[in-house]
């Protein structure tokens, strides 16, 4: 039983890590938040005035907005879609028996470890220059015209880097998953005549169903914030055909340095991802209580 | 009959197992094996997988023309750094949370998590105006500040999940022995947490290690880790593909084999204990 003396050195024991939190939370939101309502740009010091929502007004109805949003949703869609199905399949792969199971894991998690900025510009020039690079050459061999990933499908190409990186993610999460499925309750339905798809569909899917969900939410967190990869591959171009929300709101911040705008897109970013993490919070909660 | 057919089956599983997770590693293959390469060699079509005049020259050219080695301390520095400082702050709180719970646990719990879900543009332009003021851009310091803030709540998290799986009663009867609460802590709780504190340690290197949203927006030369160093290869000097693969590989490499090393321990702390 704590007594009365433990809780208050407990309490003290807390107050440093969640002073400097509440800090790290408060400090920046309400400056933003601040921010958003004026009218700021660093090129102009000392003009500072207050615009109310202007700054949302014209943040919202730039068709740089709509471009942002839209490319932001298909990066998150499309990698959720290929590191899911992938992740899925993998997963009932290497929950078989084969032999050296412990190298093929390591070397199919590697690609989680790789640094962003790195993982890019290889994928980005060793990899999809259309005249250097290895798939290009590797089309030549076949007799295809080399295809110029970047300038052409240059948001699909990202979502191809994004998605070699957050593959082994996925595959981890649901392997683990799939080992704690109780074998006699597959054993029993193959009993009763179930083929491997029945099972897959009746028995392991839904198994599964949680951890996917806790890797879908997971995942859209860090995707939403997707920023070294389309740096330095195509810094958001052509145009805005790779421009996220995330790289248009640094653009707006740091190279525009239009201070409001920049802020006013920041809380809609918030905004958006907090719809995904009251969810996530819901799923992570629930597990604590049992 | 069934020991022929089972034999056959899992050599065909080995043999697709294999073909997939050698095509998942190739890119990382690849650019280790390119970095020895000479850069003629390294553009050659066809190109060529081993059998070409290995050479360290793109390793000491890289060291000399940038300084390769000032970037890397910077992000042994700033990701160690970050990790200590987090775990120096997050033990007193998981052990509090895990061993003194209250109603309000959970909910301070959550909260902390919830802080790290903050996408980090919402709040880039007041950070990076609060450093400039400060002097902090482009300071190891200000990056080891901003990393073990956005790290700490992961930190706290997988402790508590560790703390959690210590029985109490071995605290309890320290505390009994006329233990001080930092004795406690130090010389009782610590020892037998050895595992998760280092499991904590090495997932919180390695996230901050590659954290690539504030090392590059905050730092210029000076305090730049590897993320932003390996950024500046964006410019046309990234088609020198020996060079670009040789630091590449020195960047990676340390933590891929920690990661590892640490595989097991993945899944928990990066689903906040909701996948075990």
């Amino acid at each position: 039983m704590p007594t009365q003396h433990s809780r208050v050195t407990a309490r003290l024991m807390m107050t440093p890590a969640v002073l400097l939190l509440l800090g790290w939370m408060l400090v920046p939101l309400g400056l933003t938040l601040y921010f958003s309502l004026l009218r700021y740009n660093l090129l102009m010091p000392g003009m500072e005035q207050w615009t109310g929502l202007d700054n949302y007004r014209y943040f919202l109805t730039d068709p740089a907005f709509l471009d942002a949003l839209r490319n932001t949703l298909l990066l998150v869609g499309g990698v959720l879609v290929i590191t899911i199905t992938g992740g899925v399949l993998l997963a009932l792969l290497l929950d078989q028996a084969f032999w050296g199971r412990g190298i093929v894991r390591l070397l199919m998690i590697a690609p989680f470890f790789i640094m962003p900025t790195v993982s890019a510009l290889v994928w980005k020039n060793m990899f999809m220059n259309p005249v250097t690079g290895l798939l290009a050459h590797a089309a030549k061999v076949v007799g295809l015209e080399p295809f110029d990933f970047l300038a052409v499908a240059p948001l699909f190409s990202i979502i191809l880097m994004v998605s070699w990186q957050w593959l082994p993610f996925a595959t981890l999460i649901l392997l683990t998953a799939l080992q704690s499925l109780d074998s006699e309750q597959l054993e029993a339905s193959e009993m009763d005549g179930a083929n491997s798809l029945d099972r897959f569909i009746f028995i392991v899917l839904p198994h599964l169903a949680r951890a996917i969900t806790v890797v879908i939410l997971i995942q859209t967190i860090f995707l939403l914030s997707i920023f070294a990869e389309i740096l330095v591959t195509t810094n958001g171009g052509p145009g805005t055909a790779s421009t996220n929300l995330t790289f248009q709101i640094y653009a707006l911040s740091l190279l525009q340095f239009d201070v409001g705008g920049g802020a006013a897109g920041g809380v809609i970013a918030i905004i958006l991802a907090n719809i995904v993490a009251i969810f996530l919070m819901r799923m992570i909660g629930r597990n604590l209580d049992a | 009959m069934a020991r022929s057919t089972g034999t056959l089956r899992k050599a065909t599983t080995t043999l697709v197992a294999w073909v997939i997770a050698l095509a998942i590693f190739f890119p990382i293959l690849w650019t280790v094996l390119t970095g020895f390469k000479t850069e003629a060699e390294a553009i050659a079509s066809p190109p060529s997988l081993f059998f070409f005049d290995w050479t360290l020259d793109n390793f000491v050219i890289v060291q000399e023309r940038s300084d390769y080695f000032r970037h890397f301390m910077n992000s042994v520095i700033i990701s160690v750094g970050s990790t200590l400082l987090g775990l120096v702050i997050a033990i007193p709180a998981a052990w509090s949370m895990a061993f003194v719970p209250t109603k309000r646990t959970r909910h301070l719990l959550m909260w902390m998590l919830s802080t790290r879900m903050l996408p980090p543009v919402g709040v880039l332009v007041p950070i990076y105006l609060i450093f400039r003021d400060a002097g902090l851009l482009d300071t190891r310091t200000g990056l080891v500040i901003v990393l073990t803030l956005i790290n700490l709540p992961i930190i706290v998290w997988m402790l508590y999940t560790y703390f959690r799986e210590i029985p109490g009663e071995i605290l309890e009867a320290a505390r009994m022995d006329g233990a001080t609460t930092g004795a406690e802590i130090v010389h009782v709780l610590v020892p037998m947490a050895v595992p998760g504190i280092a499991s904590t340690l090495l997932l919180n290197i390695i996230l901050a290690w590659n954290e690539a949203f504030w090392t590059l927006n905050l730092t210029a030369a000076g305090a730049a880790p590897l993320t932003a160093f390996i950024a500046s290869y964006s410019s046309p000097e990234g088609l020198f593909y020996a060079k670009l693969s040789a630091a590449s590989t020195l960047a990676i490499a340390p933590i891929l084999i920690l990661g590892w090393f640490r595989q097991k321990q993945l899944v928990r702390g990066l689903t906040f204990g909701a996948v075990k």
